[in-house]
């Protein structure tokens, strides 16, 4: 009988363990797209979510990764693959076009100028609040080797890494809130 | 609180987050709040609209006693007792 007490004790451990290794107050988000607006929502969450005491951690993949690249750092030794894609897609977070009424730069100039009116961070700021706070900035290593991206002309950030999808699904298994934007 | 008994409360902290924008408000509540001691009290000053949501449900997930607001002219004075 005390036998059987103490399996079922020891049973019930294990399990509050698993509980309390479980979820935790942290927000995973997936940062797909690479649009200005978007990922002005995507840092505005995350900031938000840090003030709101929760870790958080971000899984920057396909065309969001554009959007991390320094412009002053230049790179040798890509194939002319990987050249047009650096040339096609926009180089770092200041040069993001809107989703909607981009109208050839026109669109996105303007909601600029109306961030700045209203006081709404730019997304310079944002990521150096996001830096201060430790967010944490995760890149997809697949999509950066699509695009011929080099770990050497992104952005500097203070929590950055370049990992997998594992990684991704790792965090977002012991987050309380998963997005995906 | 009504507005009356809040407009006789001296802050132990005033935290001025007026003209800054969605999440800035919260940020500086955050910033400020490590700044004063449990049961001691702030005050935050927004013209943010969506402030006024926010710092109670902050407060409730921070276990701060959200005391009340005051509407002044053009902003909003939110006041807490830290946990």
């Amino acid at each position: 009988m005390s036998i059987d007490i103490e399996n079922q004790i020891a049973e019930l451990q294990k399990k509050v363990g698993k509980l309390e290794k479980g979820t935790k107050d942290q927000l995973s988000m997936v940062v797909f797209s690479g649009d200005l607006d978007k990922i002005l929502a995507a840092m505005i969450i995350s900031t938000g979510a840090v003030a709101y005491d929760m870790k958080v951690k971000l899984f920057f993949t396909f065309w969001a990764t554009a959007a991390l690249r320094d412009p002053q750092k230049k790179v040798s030794g890509k194939n002319l693959i990987s050249k047009m894609f650096g040339m096609m897609l926009p180089k770092g977070k200041n040069k993001l076009k809107l989703s909607k009424m981009h109208m050839m730069g026109m669109g996105s100039a303007m909601m600029k100028g109306l961030m700045k009116k209203k006081n709404v961070a730019s997304l310079d700021e944002m990521f150096k609040i996001a830096g201060e706070l430790g967010v944490e900035i995760n890149i997809c290593e697949m999509s950066m080797d699509l695009m011929g991206f080099k770990k050497e002309e992104m952005m500097d950030y203070p929590h950055m890494n370049i990992c997998g999808v594992a990684t991704f699904l790792a965090d977002a298994s012991e987050s309380k809130v998963q997005l995906f934007i | 609180m009504n507005s009356e008994e809040l407009r006789n409360i001296t802050a132990n902290q005033i935290v001025d987050a007026r003209g800054t924008a969605c999440p800035g408000p919260l940020l500086a509540a955050k910033k400020a709040i490590g700044d004063i001691e449990s049961g001691e009290i702030m005050e935050i000053l927004s013209s943010d609209e969506g402030t006024k949501h926010d710092i109670p449900r902050w407060c409730e997930k921070m276990e701060h006693d959200f005391l009340g607001i005051v509407e002044e002219d053009s902003y909003t004075r939110l006041f807490l007792k830290k946990a």
